[in-house]
């Protein structure tokens, strides 16, 4: 049975990083979670892409950082802060579909 | 007093002057006698408006509540006073902004100081000469800078690293006021200028920037403090319910940069590949590792906005299912209905609709496409060259969408429910970022200092 990555996740978040780039931090319970996901790979740039329904290119950066047991996802922005259509000028409420993703 | 050289003890203040503290924090502070009184007042991440039209995104008394501490304490004990990014965006007009603030302090309290003030506004000229040698580096997913888009910009800044900070505060002032600042600089340059290793002193620094954010639990609105040595850092929350941690510490690390362990500045990065965190006893962690690497050449990041035009809004909702299960082909409808009386009139706008409940905070990344709600909240958002062609349109837009007759209506009388009358609001102007890019730099001359007797 396929488990909710809340299980395995302490903060899901997401936020500016410059006006041009959304950064997704998904921040793990623990070593052995963060060691799971990064060893099966359950997360990639290209099931990124599709939960947000961006071409993988706009996937920027994808890497894990093992002092916050961490793992970091760096978006293109599809509009850059605060230009006319923009809707999330602090970017702090893009992290929703990644509360999909399951191990 | 040799004891004293071998620590550097920075007390930050805020995330952001104006963001409050408790003043028992900030007197706990003071008590473990700091070098250096700290705080970072800037950011771009409320959006380029307030670069654009020279105001602050932090309210006026906030800001002079929390300056009326720090300048109090600092001056009545001889430690220096470092204030980066002035009135948020850190242009002329923001930093003049802050040092009314000062004065006004100043003389309230009957303070006597000398004050440093360094501006970080960049010469269009000089921005120009790069340009055509080819210099200016757009960051990652901003266009390359061309000359119209240079001409259209206004409130130049370039982000400062800590030379110029150090050349004010070699003037011998008490205070120093600055403009666009790298934002860990003014927490790490009187440290630096003390001999300490600037890949720590700049990693403590961008840590103390968001005062107590990277604390457990967080706050952006209590002071922190950091003591810098030899080889580590120490951090410490000054408010007993908090306390750093090496996961929160860690945590922080990725807190709004793309890369957690290379994270650039002026003139080099932070290195953080070998750090490492360890918890100390009472709530405290040390950091180790940190190292900054001098770039080849010495860039700065400028940042500059360029006016889209003024806006005009309408809120409205819609409680019908049948408007609500066609809501894309119908807004896609007016929006070219309007588009077309747009052409004929001769104004170039553009009107964009939030659709509050279907993708409104996501936009082009919102992954669910059934609307589950019984009800949809939308703006109308109109943007024009002139106020009033925005007003014309944001009232066209409106009208039409509100008699719209999309295939199926039954409901006849009106498609909006408007919570408000007037409906529609004049938002002003608009600004859109136009200048985020690097720039190489020779010298620290661009950033001028200018010092007062206050």
């Amino acid at each position: 049975m396929a488990q909710s990555i809340l299980k395995a996740a302490r903060v899901i978040r997401s936020k500016n990083s410059g006006p041009y780039e959304l950064t997704l931090d998904i921040i793990f319970k623990n070593k052995r979670y963060y060691d799971l996901f990064r060893r099966r790979g359950i997360v990639t740039k290209k099931s990124i892409a599709a939960l947000y329904r961006r071409p993988v290119k706009d996937v920027l950066k994808l890497l894990y950082f093992e002092p916050a047991t961490a793992l970091k996802i760096t978006l293109r922005r599809p509009i850059p802060s605060g230009h006319p259509g923009e809707t999330d000028i602090y970017g702090a409420q893009q992290h929703a579909p990644l509360l999909r993703i399951t191990y | 007093m040799r004891k004293r050289e071998d620590e550097f003890r920075v007390l930050s203040t805020t995330a952001i002057l104006g963001y409050g503290f408790p003043q028992a924090s900030f007197e706990a502070g003071l008590r473990r006698r700091p070098h250096l009184i700290a705080v970072d007042a800037g950011s771009t991440d409320p959006g380029p408006y307030y670069l654009g039209a020279g105001k602050s995104f932090t309210n006026r008394d906030a800001v002079k509540r929390d300056l009326r501490f720090m300048l109090k304490a600092g001056i009545a004990r001889g430690i220096p006073v470092v204030i980066g990014s002035a009135g948020g965006s850190g242009a002329r007009p923001h930093v003049d902004w802050c040092e009314a603030i000062v004065r006004e302090i100043a003389r309230e309290e009957k303070l006597k100081f000398r004050m440093a003030v360094v501006y970080a506004d960049v010469d269009k000229r000089r921005v120009r000469a790069h340009l055509r040698k080819g210099e200016i580096v757009p960051l990652a997913c901003v266009p390359p800078l061309d000359e119209e888009t240079l001409d259209a910009s206004i409130n130049i800044v370039a982000q400062m690293g800590v030379e110029p900070l150090l050349q004010a505060l070699d003037t011998g002032c008490d205070v120093v006021l600055a403009g666009r600042c790298y934002d860990p600089a003014v927490f790490a340059a009187p440290a630096i200028r003390r001999g300490f290793d600037p890949g720590l002193a700049l990693h403590m620094g961008k840590i103390l920037e968001c005062a107590a954010i990277a604390a457990t639990p967080g706050s952006g609105a209590d002071c922190a403090m950091g003591t810098l040595k030899k080889d580590s850092f120490i951090l410490e929350a000054l408010n007993p319910k908090r306390k750093f941690t090496k996961a929160s510490t860690a945590a922080h690390t990725l807190y709004e940069k793309s890369d957690p362990t290379h994270l650039p500045g002026p003139g080099g990065e932070i290195d953080l590949t070998d750090c490492t965190f360890t918890e100390l006893p009472g709530g405290r962690v040390e950091v180790r590792g940190s190292r900054h690497v001098d770039s080849e050449r010495y860039y700065v990041k400028l940042e500059g906005v360029r006016r889209a035009g003024f806006r005009t809004i309408s809120v409205a909702g819609t409680r019908d299912p049948i408007m609500i299960a066609s809501i894309d082909p119908i807004l896609k409808a007016v929006e070219a209905q309007v588009r077309d009386i747009l052409k004929a009139e001769k104004i170039a706008g553009r009107v964009c609709f939030h659709v509050y409940g279907r993708d409104g905070v996501m936009g082009a990344l919102e992954p669910e496409t059934e609307i589950r709600g019984h009800e949809l909240g939308l703006v109308i958002e109109a943007v024009a060259p002139t106020e009033r062609e925005s007003e014309s349109l944001c009232s066209l837009t409106r009208s039409t969408l509100l008699h719209y007759g999309y295939p199926g209506r039954i409901s006849t009388a009106g498609n909006l429910a408007f919570p408000f009358s007037p409906s529609d609001v004049k938002m002003g102007e608009v600004f859109e970022f136009s200048l985020y890019h690097l720039m190489p730099v020779k010298d620290q001359g661009i950033f001028k200092i200018r010092t007062v007797r206050i």
